[in-house]
């Protein structure tokens, strides 16, 4: 079935398959029913679970307050789909409309939804990786391990990267009672997302609650014993810790490899795609059959410049998923845009944090609200005059307002008084993003691709 | 206030009963300025985007002189309560309040309460035998919130009697009509309530026993305590008393719901959200400031302005909700501002939410009503928080 034609015959009994059966393949695939598909649904996932939540594996699971097999996302409605699980797809025939599977079935279909997110960026030296206590966090799998691991009487813990997920884990372990090492090669926990000035935050925050931080510092080894067990980590200063477990925190890759060879324009940044969701081919033309949503999807954004932004955040990938179910099953004039304003939180070291737009494109920082010495406040990031984003920490009830200046494209700094604005002036400073050519690990946002105006933002991510 | 303004209408005591048009002729016009300079909002975007705004204060003494303040912002020597202050002072007081009452560190205080409330249910309920008529607020919904409260802050129950007209003062100052007499006999109350929590709190701190005010009287200033324990017990006085008379009342106005939820009391929790939808218990938000100018659907509320939050009037905003005025205990996605929103979202509904489950259900579960004796029911003179000041309603029976 092509474009347009006999969108009727598609919803009532097309084919749609589904690759990746997680968080946003479960939210398309109950949008797809919710709107009036009645034809049939594949569910294809390597896990051999039931879609699941993962922003709790390194929060309340990890700590030991739910259990990692708990963590199955509610059901908004019946899919009645055949679910294909514990099986990956290897391959993607686009003449022939039929993903391969790794057991040698094919599956036919008229439209097709990858979903297949992201995975943990493994350490990058492959014996180290296999020793026993070197751990990654992305799967229920994962979580269930380390938390066997860290409350099975381990003294010292090591997390390689302090992005949000390596933050969120040394703060699980000071909460466990846990010795813990953060080494961060950027100057700062959270600086790719959130930059120097929020990082210092971070960093003083973490030290309060006694973790042992090293910033500007990277892991070049991990030794083992002649069991196999981790034992030492060798640090870029020339010192060691003795630690028994690692969490390598390094940041995601995305799951297009399987897609090498179909066509797709996917890449190591994702799968290209246009704001309806639609995948581009190699070409960049837009398919018409294949969509994309969640971690493993970037699309362009008019109010970033039409950068294509690629977000690793469980909101975008509910909104994506829904957007492209909507979009799968009508015709052109009825298709909607992507058009979510980025959002994301994190909860660590007892203080919630939470940020709308893109941080990492702002030029300028301001405090609106509270004090960075409280560690509770808001902070606006301008990008050439406007509000491009904000992050709070403890204040997250305010970012609704801020995403509206976002949207709005509201001037910057903001001149306005706010409840606990603490100065009569906002005085605007650099925010400290690194150099974007020096890696650091675990922004949430990257930018990549040109804008389609003169403006163009360079932002070369670390390990794109 | 000029008369003849759709505020003074909406506060005028013959509108009490029904302000549900007035409301709706309100909406026409998102942001209302009256001739005083106050803006009225309505709309339900509106009235969440404000009250989510940092650029709206809770505090009234950052209203320009000549605007009306609260009995709480001063005179009385006690600080505002939380209520009435922005941040930081006001997370500083909500987090320490919060700390043994909700979770993450008391996460099983409410939880606690349930035995003792339901107890008082039953007792209250048992009451009823052999009456044909009762009436539901003074014999039912009124006591229940009355012992919870007292519970929650470790006020013995005998004092109740004493502070019952304080809190009736204070309350009734909330109303923007309470007028200078009001506000001075709010003063009063608030004063001598004061003097009574000071003296308990005084005892607390050398003889800890249950309830909040002995956990936090070594961690706040007696007189920030003092004020907080003085707003909890307004609000646990007026706004759950109001709930489940309103609760009573809408069902025994739609006997087909009353007989849906007798044949399925799971309906109870959607139920009690409807209502609070369609009869919030506090009709509106009259104490907030413009910090600066604020921009609201076309019109510019200039800084100094003081603005209503119109919740009831969002609540039945047909661009949010379907059908608004129909009372559907069925309605999905149902969020309402009855208890507000934003960081001064009611700080005591989860304890609201225990009572009501506690009330509505077993109320019905063991009554046989008749009719209602008089509908609409008098109502309380207060606009803000609007409920009914008594219920007379005839009744057939009493199960176990
Ligand atoms: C520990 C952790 C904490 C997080 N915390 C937060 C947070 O606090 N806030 C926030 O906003 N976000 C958070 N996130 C991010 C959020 O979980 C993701 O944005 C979200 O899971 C993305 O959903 P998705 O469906 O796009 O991708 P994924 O959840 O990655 O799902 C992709 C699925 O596809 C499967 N798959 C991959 N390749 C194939 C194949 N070839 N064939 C079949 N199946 C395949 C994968 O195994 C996986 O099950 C967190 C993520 C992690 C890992």
């Amino acid at each position: 079935m092509s474009a347009d034609t006999d969108v009727e015959a598609l919803r009532r009994q097309g084919r749609i398959v589904v690759v990746g059966a997680s968080l946003a393949g479960l939210r398309a695939a109950e949008t797809l029913r919710e709107k009036g598909f009645t034809g049939s649904l594949t569910m294809i996932g390597d896990e051999p679970y039931e879609p699941y939540d993962r922003p709790p594996l390194s929060k309340q699971a990890l700590l030991g307050r739910a259990r990692p097999e708990d963590t199955a996302l509610p059901r908004r409605r019946d899919i009645d789909a055949e679910w294909r699980l514990g099986v990956a797809a290897e391959g993607l025939d686009r003449d022939a409309r039929q993903v391969r599977l790794a057991n040698g079935d094919t599956v036919p279909y008229d439209r097709l939804l990858i979903t297949t997110g992201t995975r943990a960026r493994p350490w990058f030296h492959p014996e180290e990786a296999a020793l026993d206590g070197v751990f990654v966090l992305r799967t229920r799998d994962d979580c269930a391990r380390l938390h066997r691991k860290l409350t099975g009487g381990v003294s010292r813990v090591l997390v390689i990267g302090a992005g949000f997920t390596g933050s969120e884990v040394a703060s699980v372990c000071r909460e466990l009672g846990l010795e813990v090492t953060v080494v961060e090669r950027g100057p700062a926990p959270l600086v790719g997302a959130l930059g120097g000035v929020i990082g210092a935050v971070a960093d003083r925050l973490q030290r309060k609650k006694g973790v042992d931080l090293r910033c500007g510092i990277s892991v070049t080894a991990l030794e083992g014993d002649d069991v196999g067990r981790l034992r030492r980590a060798h640090l870029s200063d020339g010192s060691a810790v003795d630690v028994e477990v690692a969490i390598v925190s390094l940041g995601a890759m995305r799951n297009t490899e399987w897609l090498a060879g179909s066509g797709v324009a996917a890449g190591a940044r994702g799968i290209a795609c246009d704001a309806g969701c639609r995948a581009f081919d190699v070409n960049g033309i837009v398919t018409d059959d294949i969509y994309a949503a969640g971690d493993v999807a970037r699309s362009p954004h008019p109010l970033f410049d039409y950068q294509f932004l690629a977000l690793e955040h469980w909101g975008n990938a509910v909104e994506q998923a829904e957007i492209a179910a909507h979009n799968m099953i009508c015709s052109s004039p009825e298709r909607r845009p992507h058009l979510w304003l980025p959002m994301f939180w994190s909860s660590q070291f007892g203080v919630n944090i939470k940020s709308v737009g893109v941080p990492s494109l702002g030029d300028q920082l301001v405090v609106t609200q509270g004090t960075l010495a409280e560690d509770r406040f808001v902070a606006v990031y301008g990008y050439r005059g406007r509000v491009i984003a904000a992050a709070a920490f403890d204040g997250a009830k305010w970012m609704g307002f801020y995403e509206q200046q976002i949207a709005a494209g509201a001037p910057f700094p903001p001149e306005y008084g706010t409840v606990d604005r603490r100065t009569g002036t906002l005085q605007a400073v650099d925010p400290g993003f690194p150099d974007p050519h020096l890696p650091t690990h675990g922004p949430t946002v990257t930018l990549t691709g040109h804008s389609p105006s003169e403006r163009r933002v360079e932002f070369v991510p670390s390990h794109a | 206030m000029t008369p003849d303004t759709i505020s003074a209408r909406i506060t005028d005591y013959a509108n009490r009963a029904d302000p549900y048009p007035l409301y709706a002729e309100l909406r026409k016009t998102p942001v209302l300025r009256e001739d005083d300079g106050t803006y009225l909002v309505s709309t339900y975007y509106e009235v969440r985007n404000l009250a989510n705004d940092p650029r709206l204060s809770n505090d009234t003494r950052n209203r320009p002189s000549g605007y009306s303040r609260t009995a709480d912002a001063e005179d009385t020597g006690l600080p505002p309560s939380f209520i009435f202050t922005d941040p930081p002072v006001h997370d500083r007081l909500r987090e320490t309040i919060n700390r043994p009452f909700g979770p993450p560190h008391s996460p099983r205080f409410l939880d606690g309460l349930r035995g003792e409330l339901a107890k008082v249910v039953t007792e209250l309920l048992d009451a009823f035998e052999g009456k044909d008529q009762v009436d539901i607020v003074e014999d039912f919904a009124y006591p229940l919130p009355v012992t919870a409260i007292c519970k929650v802050l470790g006020v013995p129950r005998e004092d109740e009697p004493r502070f019952h007209g304080w809190a009736d003062a204070l309350a009734s100052s909330l109303d923007p009509q309470a007028g200078e007499e009001g506000q001075e006999k709010a003063q009063r109350a608030r004063q001598e309530l004061g003097a009574y929590l000071s003296d308990l709190i005084e005892t607390k701190r050398r003889r800890p026993g249950p309830g909040i005010l002995s956990t936090l009287a070594p961690d706040m200033t007696p007189a920030d305590l003092e004020a907080t324990a003085v707003l909890l017990l307004v609000a646990g006085h007026e706004t759950t008393v109001n709930a489940i008379t309103n609760t009573t009342l809408t069902l025994l106005r739609h006997p087909d719901v009353l007989d849906r939820f007798q044949k399925d009391p799971d309906l109870a929790v959607p139920l009690i959200e409807e209502v609070l939808r369609y009869e919030p218990p506090v009709q509106f938000v009259p104490w907030t400031t413009a910090l600066a100018d604020i921009d609201v659907a076309g019109t510019t509320i200039p800084k100094g302005s003081p603005v209503w939050l119109m919740l009831a009037a969002a609540n039945r905003d047909p661009k949010r909700f379907m059908d608004p005025d129909r009372f559907d205990p069925h309605r999905k996605d149902n969020e309402h501002l009855g208890f507000y929103t934003g960081i001064h979202y009611c700080f005591g509904a989860p304890l609201a939410r225990i009572e009501l489950h506690l009330a509505v259900p077993e109320l019905f579960r063991r009554v046989t009503f008749s009719r209602l004796l008089e509908d609409p029911p008098p109502y309380r003179a207060n606009a803000v928080l609007r409920g009914p000041r008594h219920l007379p309603v005839a009744i057939e029976g009493l199960t176990a």
